[in-house]
């Protein structure tokens, strides 16, 4: 008789228990509370999906419902067409040989990314400020100071402002992993290429990109999902309203106002599950989509 | 890495100690006033222990920001502290509701109250209070006197001589209102509530509006936002993303003239040696009654899970203390006692604003009563919209009708 493999279990067991205990049963116990409702006692009673068509029926809460979701798309996609990019060339150059100072870069640029959002936004708002920020006076020595806005200020480009901010900030995350990716690979791969005559254009398009193809695909999914979970920056800069006018406001600044209250507005504990459900229905589909349509179709190329 | 990771386990551990020493025998004061931590711990809590020997208080204060909701999971979780700040009206009575907060009718001290006092803390047929009062803020101007002098300008009275004041100012090449709207909530607590009493008479209008006879759209509020969109000039370049600290630095450093102004500012700007005095919100035409904001902003209630009852009790009888009002008005500049004892107040300005009471009516914030019961909460609106109006993006007209419309949508008076 074969002893049971009672190894197995304890090893797995310091994981299963707190991913369990701090993920897995708040997240199922949030699907729970949004089908409840709460009267003035504090007492809850089952309501089924009517928190969900309140919030996507109701025009008081779909409006905004749908206004933080749209610009949360903003926000996503602002930082896939810059962050990323940028995230790839700096990798890109970082991996050069003969680059001189090459581990400064790469500390410099991946310094940010350690800092806490509060400082990061604090220190914007300051550099953006139209009284005492010098982004005014630098812009002025380059004659540009007719184009300074108060751009925290705008409805039209606070928001932007923010997504830069932050791709400003986490720049070195993907930078990091591309450039892991890259170093990856087989040098002899790259020299074969080289003698038969590629230019480094060429090894860079044709047999670099194809080989970091599925760390692009990680860094595209990590930030959608840190993208659509994303409220720090925000709420440390423009506070959980979000202005002006809610132009800024994003899933996780609307979920904050929903269940926490933010000033006189009460919160509701059961509203906010239902807010942070969607939230999850939204990321799920993303990352399903994701992996249904792109993941599944990537080559890998075995070394 | 590794030390590091050590100390901060370290410190962990030494901060759940020192908790839990604190518990046994001790009072906890919840709040969210950060910036009185050292008075709490200094003078308050000294002060009472002297007539108290052998209790020992402890102030716990929460950032303002996040007090409400740390607040609210404590209670619920309860490991809250056994004195609990009170925010006026909803918050409080929400807390009360949930069976939060204890009842206060009859406790030592609440008879040094006047009933004006309570109503922030009392359930809306006024039949149960669960909050001591402790203080309220005033509303209306500063100004700086040098630059006043240097121009040769006087305390504006009318809405008139308020915009003489400002186009001056702004000849003189000073910012004539130190405002911005970057965090919103001063477009509507220290420029709308404030100037907006003037207009509506105060009480009446306030009342009015509770009882279904008045809306936002009546031509006394508009007015209030039609007075507000005319600022717009008169703001730094950039007023959208000005901060109230950048407010707060601007008026200290002497740049601008007028300070829209709550009275717990006064602490800030003497610790800046500016020289300044204060002018309430001027009234339409001269003669004419002037009302100001005197919002009852802050009170002490008890947790019903207190650890320490019997010792959470004899603190709040001290909290209705002549000695507790004289101290809190006096060291706490700003604040002002809620309490019938006759206080002398010391510093010039708060002196000043505290004598407004005597020629002025009095009302609280707008909004505060009922009115943020509902979706959408019209605080959150209020500050939305008259931060709009102050950036020149939205009409006074347009504005009123904002608010109006998410007001009767919830609130059966308003619906008729």
């Amino acid at each position: 008789m074969k002893r049971m493999p009672w190894h197995i279990a304890v090893f797995l067991a310091p994981a299963v228990l707190i991913y369990s205990v701090f993920s897995a049963m708040p997240l199922l116990d949030t699907l729970r509370l949004g089908f409840f409702t709460t009267n003035d006692a504090g007492h809850y009673s089952f309501v089924g999906l009517a928190n969900y068509s309140t919030i996507l029926t109701d025009p008081a809460w779909s409006a905004s419902f749908w206004n933080a979701m749209w610009n949360n798309c903003k926000f996503f996609v602002i930082h896939l067409l810059i962050q990323n990019p940028i995230g790839l060339l700096l990798a890109t150059l970082l991996s050069l040989k003969n680059l001189k100072g090459a581990r400064h870069y790469r500390t410099m640029i991946f310094l940010p990314t350690l800092l806490s959002v509060v400082i990061i936004g604090f220190i914007w708002q300051l550099i953006l400020s139209p009284l005492w920020g010098v982004s005014e006076g630098l812009m002025g020595k380059i004659g540009l100071a007719d184009y300074f806005a108060p751009w925290l200020g705008q409805e039209s480009s606070a928001l932007i402002t923010l997504a830069l901010i932050s791709v400003w900030q986490f720049v070195g995350i993907p930078m990091m992993l591309i450039y892991a990716a890259l170093l990856a690979v087989p040098e002899d791969i790259v020299e074969a290429a080289h003698v038969e005559g590629a230019s480094a254009w060429r090894i860079f398009w044709e047999i670099k990109l194809p080989l970091i193809l599925p760390t692009l695909g990680l860094v595209t999914i990590l930030t959608f999902v840190g993208n659509f979970n994303a409220f720090d920056l925000i709420y440390s800069v423009k506070g959980a309203i979000a202005g002006p006018n809610y132009s800024t406001d994003i899933l996780g600044t609307l979920f904050y106002r929903t269940f926490f209250g933010y000033q006189s507005q009460i919160g509701s504990p059961t509203m906010g599950a239902a807010v942070a459900t969607l939230m999850f229905l939204v990321i799920l589909a993303g990352v399903g989509t994701y992996f249904y349509f792109v993941q599944r179709k990537l080559t890998r190329y075995e070394l | 890495m590794q030390a590091f990771k050590l100390s901060a386990r370290g410190a962990v551990l030494a901060a759940l100690l020192v908790a839990g020493a604190a518990q046994a025998g001790t009072v906890t004061i919840e709040s969210w006033r950060v910036d009185d931590k050292t008075l709490w711990e200094e003078v308050l809590i000294p002060a009472f222990q002297k007539k108290n020997p052998g209790i020992q208080v402890k102030f716990a204060p929460t950032a303002p920001t996040e007090y409400d909701s740390s607040l609210t999971a404590r209670l619920t979780g309860g490991t809250a502290g056994d004195l609990i700040t009170c925010r006026p009206f909803d918050k409080s009575l929400d807390l009360f509701k949930k069976g939060q907060l204890e009842k206060l009718d009859g406790k030592a001290g609440m008879e040094n109250f006047p009933a004006s006092a309570k109503v922030a803390w009392q359930t809306d047929d006024g039949k149960d209070t669960y909050c001591m009062p402790m203080a309220s803020v005033i509303h209306g101007f500063f100004y700086n006197k040098k630059i006043f002098k240097d121009l040769n300008l006087k305390e504006p009275k009318t809405q008139a001589e308020f915009f003489a004041v400002l186009e001056a100012l702004k000849k003189g090449g000073k910012t004539p209102i130190a405002l911005g709207t970057a965090d919103q909530w001063e477009s509507n607590q220290i420029v709308f509530t404030n100037i907006g009493p003037n207009y509506w008479k105060g009480e009446e209008g306030r009342k009015a509006l509770i009882a279904g006879k008045a809306k936002f759209t009546d031509p006394q509020f508009v007015a209030a936002w039609d007075q507000i969109s005319k600022w717009t000039p008169y703001l730094s370049k950039g007023a959208s993303a000005q901060t109230y600290a950048d407010s707060q630095n601007l008026f200290a450093m002497g740049k601008a003239g007028i300070y829209p102004a709550g009275s717990w500012d006064i602490a800030y700007f003497n610790q800046q040696g500016l020289d300044f005095g204060a002018f309430p919100p001027p009234v339409a035409k001269a003669g004419d009654k002037c009302q100001i904001s005197d919002h009852t902003d802050i009170g002490m209630g008890v947790n019903p899970k207190a650890k320490n009852k019997a010792d959470a009790y004899k603190f709040l009888t001290w909290l209705g203390s002549q000695e507790f009002a004289d101290l809190y008005t006096n060291k706490v500049t700003g604040f002002f006692s809620l309490s019938n004892h006759l206080i002398s107040v010391k510093d010039p300005v708060a002196k000043q604003m505290i004598d407004w009471r005597k020629t002025c009516g009095s009302t609280i914030r707008l909004n505060a009563q009922i009115m943020n019961r509902g979706e959408p909460a019209m605080e959150n609106e209020l500050w939305n919209v008259s931060s709009q109006v102050l950036n020149g993006k939205m009409a006074p007209k347009d504005a009123a009708a904002q608010i109006q419309t998410g007001f009767a949508k919830w609130y059966k008076p308003q619906q008729k």
